[in-house]
């Protein structure tokens, strides 16, 4: 039984974080999305279909029910990460390893070892953690810029802390197809995160 | 609050009142699971809110060049709509807990000491503007009719049948101020005249123009957009 649970892929508590936070991440970035478009930063708007809320009340009730989620679940996550010893699999990044697999993932010689991950992935994990930190603290700024000034002066103002947020949702945003893009490259990636899976 | 909202809630699903009295965010004719989730966090974000308000901490103030020029009107109907309050013979109602509920006319506002400050205001829909507002703080205000601070909400309604509501601390807040000019000019009808709240510690829409009515009260008031379901409290 011990012997067992060692050899599991993904643990339980891993299993459960990661599907949650899929659903905060979808949840966030779709309403983000309808209350980008109430006042766009830029020269374009998200398409309605894609967004989540009927109008930007709703999406704003929904982007702040589930930035809770959010953030308790990744608080958890990092709880946990540092107690068993979770984050060991992360770190360290040595850019040299980056490099040698990023070129032996590029000429498809980069092997899938279940349950390690390569330099690559472990940049990228690390990358999106701290894509999600900032997406937090510039969050809090946009949401509270007074009563937490501190957030909003880390983020250079409430004006600079809407653009920080806009290219935080974009590096997880564009993480997340990159990881859609490699679940569907090495499908067997996937049943573990559900069920656990067993190391070989 | 809380309470009265769970109320709310409740009766709604049993569907002892019409949907339309309180507030639904995705099909107002069809309040669902998902709004009452909406409605539950809401007013978790309100308790958040308050719990984080600290009555010390100042808004950000800045330098008269940065005030935003023109001035950017904005309302939830067209410029030409704009109600346009006869300044001689207006008064401002008092109503609730307040013990002198005498109505002030303009020039009897115009004469208590005035403060001004040159504040950030941010929409809910996230864009902001930096003005100049002055007029009499609020706190003094309620202080000197004899209302009775210790309720939650300062409520107001407004010419144009707006209305909204704020909580005691934010109304006691320093910067919270019965604003009667902007730019250094009497209030004009596009920014509220001739009496607006400015509370630079909320979202722009908790800036009511046009005040004609001032109440003190435990009830909720809600407010215009509140019911439609925007968070109430919606501090900055």
């Amino acid at each position: 039984m011990r012997d067992n649970a060692k050899r599991v892929i993904h643990p339980l508590p891993l299993r459960v974080m990661h599907w949650l936070n899929a659903l905060a991440i979808i949840m966030m970035i779709g309403s983000g999305w309808q209350i980008y478009d109430a006042s766009p930063l830029f020269g374009f708007t998200f398409p309605r279909s894609i967004t989540i809320g009927q109008w930007l009340a709703a999406a704003i009730a929904w982007h702040l029910a589930f930035m809770w989620l959010l953030v308790s679940n990744g608080v958890c996550y990092v709880v946990w990460s540092l107690a068993s010893g979770h984050y060991r699999k992360l770190l360290p990044i040595r850019p040299r390893e980056v490099w040698r697999d990023f070129t032996a993932a590029l000429t498809f010689r980069l092997k899938h070892e279940t349950g390690i991950y390569n330099a690559v992935q472990k940049l990228l994990y690390v990358g999106v953690l701290f894509a999600g930190l900032v997406a937090v603290v510039s969050g809090l700024a946009i949401w509270k810029p007074v009563q937490l000034w501190f957030f909003c002066n880390l983020c250079g103002g409430y004006f600079a802390a809407r653009y920080v947020h806009f290219f935080a949702m974009s590096a997880i945003a564009a993480f997340f197809a990159v990881h859609l893009l490699l679940v569907a490259l090495v499908p067997k990636a996937l049943p573990p995160m559900i069920t656990g899976g067993r190391q070989p | 609050m809380t309470s009265r909202r769970k109320v709310l809630q409740r009766a709604m699903a049993l569907g002892l009142i019409s949907p339309l009295d309180a507030c639904n965010y995705e099909d107002p004719q069809h309040p669902d699971l998902a709004d009452d989730f909406l409605h539950m966090m809401s007013a978790w974000n309100d308790r958040v809110q308050a719990a984080l308000f600290n009555p010390h901490t100042l808004a950000p103030t800045f330098r008269p060049d940065q005030i935003t020029r023109p001035p950017r009107f904005n309302a939830y109907y067209d410029i030409s709509q704009v109600p346009v309050v006869d300044p001689t013979t207006y008064q401002l109602e008092l109503g609730g807990q307040i013990s002198d509920k005498t109505p002030w006319t303009l020039a009897q506002l115009n004469a208590l000491p005035q403060e001004g400050q040159i504040t950030r205001l941010t929409c809910v829909e996230g864009w902001r503007v930096i003005g100049q507002w002055s007029g009499v703080p609020l706190g003094q205000f309620l202080r000197r009719v004899g209302a009775d601070t210790t309720c939650r909400y300062v409520s107001f309604r407004c010419a144009d049948g707006y209305y909204s509501s704020i909580d005691m601390p934010s109304a006691l807040h320093p910067q919270t101020i019965l604003a009667l000019q902007f730019l250094g000019q009497p209030l004009t009808p596009p920014f509220g005249a001739p009496v607006r709240l400015r509370i630079p510690t909320k979202l722009g829409f908790k800036n009511p123009k046009h005040i004609v009515q001032l109440a003190v009260t435990n009830v909720y008031p809600g407010g215009y957009w509140e019911d439609q379901g925007y968070n109430w409290f919606s501090g900055s």
